[in-house]
């Protein structure tokens, strides 16, 4: 009866997760999807404290399992809810590490547990053999994610360097080979126990080699492929198990986590392959071929700049990941709040991958209060440069930059762009004219109606805000 | 099985590129179901097995953390969804 109601349980925990990640994806249901997800997952908890059963006994230990619940509940809840809206992949990382590594201690904790039958002869070497399988690829799995997520977290908070050398990629795929091999053996003879410490410690490395050669913009993609690994180590606890609910989430999880960092790829106009191991050779060949002649640019000054804007009927801002870096969002409302008291329209058109994760853009200006009305989605925006007098890029550059529509041999040739160069003036705020992420020239930047104004976003913002209010 | 698999990848069909980031945070504490698997072996564990206890508890406090913080910081991400059209 009590397993019974355990199943139910889990198939409403299942269908929670499946109807929830759907309404995900969703703006109008995406909240609503979250509350639901949980909702079943607190459901799927509860019922597995009181209801589970194995070979007729329930679960005790209660005080530590409720301990442990309370000690993660509180931490996650203070954690999730005073972190910085800006560190919000940061955090994501952080917790899908905290999954992977709960596999792989499962995974520990269980063949632990399968030793001692194999000693004790409870058990024989063929009917512990596809067990062990299970846990190790558990283990791998949980191991490898945990620490790339772990170095992802580091990556984002600016605390982890990008490090890469000759050979990484060769030495890489030999320590996963290795962890593979120590795996295939265990297999074969489940009683070399030390062999589950060894494939521990060769996946915690190369989890940190994996991750360690890629760029920091590419790490939401990272990020969700580790996600998705997470989600296949969870599936493994369900093999291991027999657990329904389980393996539904983690599978879901897993599926939906890939296809998620596809598409993720194709919104950069970038293959994964290319991301995950091209960031160090793709972009070195980019420079190479990028420094051709410089071409003549315009600088316009802050006192003319602010008159441009002032008079102006209409004025785009474009930001990117310039303001991000700068912290600028506050003074940018400021500057926008006082040319819409001179009769300026003005608006924000925020291209999908501008910044360094989607959606980077609106959190920012969100956290700066500017009205949700205001942000234009590239489509919309692209219609209304035409009607601009003025685009004030604020630190955006590949997603202004014409080659990606002209140049068929540009890297990031086929990505669709705000189109700027349709409005009567632009005006772009750079720190210098280094190239942007993709490491390529911009022939925006010479064209005729374009002028630079140079410097620090905030100072310049600041700056202009002052001109504006003696026009 | 393989129904998860398809059902996986339907669900992800037409996201606007501003979900990503908040639907990447909510399949992430969804795979905080692993906590599950950790519950059951705190449960199970014999009072004298130190090691089944001590890394059973860290693993449950692990992945509660996955799914509490990862449902948390996914409702405060699609806060900003409030007002959106």
């Amino acid at each position: 009866m009590g397993s019974n109601i355990l199943t139910i349980c889990y198939l409403i925990a299942s269908v929670t997760f499946i109807i929830g990640l759907k309404m995900l994806s969703n703006p109008v249901s995406a909240r609503k999807g979250n509350l639901l997800a949980a909702f079943g997952m607190g459901i799927a908890i509860i019922g597995t404290i009181f209801l589970y059963e194995n070979e007729g006994h329930r679960l005790h230990n209660y005080a530590w399992i409720f301990g442990g619940l309370l000690v993660g509940g509180i931490i996650g809840t203070l954690a999730a809810k005073k972190v910085k809206m800006t560190a919000m992949p940061e955090m994501v990382s952080m917790f899908n590490g905290m999954g992977g590594a709960c596999a792989a201690l499962i995974s520990i904790v269980e063949f632990n547990h399968l030793s001692k039958e194999l000693a004790d002869g409870t058990k024989n070497v063929d009917a512990a053999q596809p067990i062990v399988l299970i846990i190790v690829l558990g283990l791998i799995i949980g191991s490898v994610s945990f620490a790339g997520s772990m170095i992802a977290w580091g990556k984002l908070n600016g605390k982890v360097k990008d490090l890469s050398f000759t050979g990484q990629n060769i030495l890489n795929l030999m320590i996963l080979g290795l962890a593979l091999a120590a795996g295939a053996y265990l297999v074969i003879d489940p009683t070399q126990s030390f062999l589950l410490y060894t494939i521990l410690i060769l996946s915690l490395v190369y989890g940190v080699f994996f991750v360690m050669p890629i760029g920091g913009a590419d790490m939401p993609v990272v990020i969700s492929l580790l996600n998705s690994f997470t989600g296949v180590a969870a599936a493994c606890g369900g093999f291991l198990y027999d657990n329904k609910v389980m393996l539904t989430g983690g599978i879901l999880v897993g599926a939906a986590g890939t296809l998620l960092t596809i598409l993720m790829c194709k919104a950069m106009n970038r293959s994964l392959q290319n991301v995950l191991i091209g960031s160090f050779g793709g972009n070195k060949t980019a420079g190479a071929t990028g420094s051709k002649d410089q071409g003549h640019y315009k600088e316009v000054s802050l006192a003319d700049a602010a008159m441009l804007m002032s008079y102006a009927n209409k004025v785009m801002i474009v930001p990117g990941y310039g303001l991000a870096v700068a912290q600028a969002q506050h003074v940018c409302h400021e500057l926008e709040k006082i040319l819409g008291e001179k009769g300026v329209e003005v608006k924000y058109a925020i291209h999908p991958v501008a910044g360094r994760m989607p959606g980077h853009m609106n959190v920012l200006l969100a956290e700066a209060d500017v009205s949700y009305e205001k942000l234009l989605e590239m489509e919309d925006a692209n219609d209304e440069f035409k009607t601009c007098d003025v685009v004030l890029i604020l630190g955006a550059n590949d997603v202004v930059n014409p080659a990606a529509k002209n140049d068929p041999a540009s890297p990031i040739y086929g990505m669709p762009i705000l189109e700027v160069e349709l409005a009567k003036n632009v005006i772009v705020n750079k720190r210098s004219m280094k190239p942007g992420y993709a490491g390529i020239e911009n022939d925006l930047f010479f064209q005729p109606k374009t002028s630079m104004l140079f410097g620090d976003a905030k100072k310049v913002l600041q700056d202009l805000c002052a001109e504006v209010k003696l026009v | 099985m393989i129904l998860m698999i398809f059902v996986g990848i339907e669900v992800i069909g037409r996201v606007p590129s501003v979900l990503h980031t908040p639907l990447m945070s909510g399949a992430n504490a969804i795979h905080g179901v692993v906590v599950i698997g950790a519950i059951i072996i705190m449960g199970k564990a014999e009072a004298d097995n130190y090691l089944a206890l001590v890394l059973g508890f860290l693993a449950v406090v692990l992945g509660t953390l996955n799914v509490v913080g990862g449902f948390v910081v996914t409702d405060r991400m699609l806060e900003m969804f409030k007002k959106k059209k």
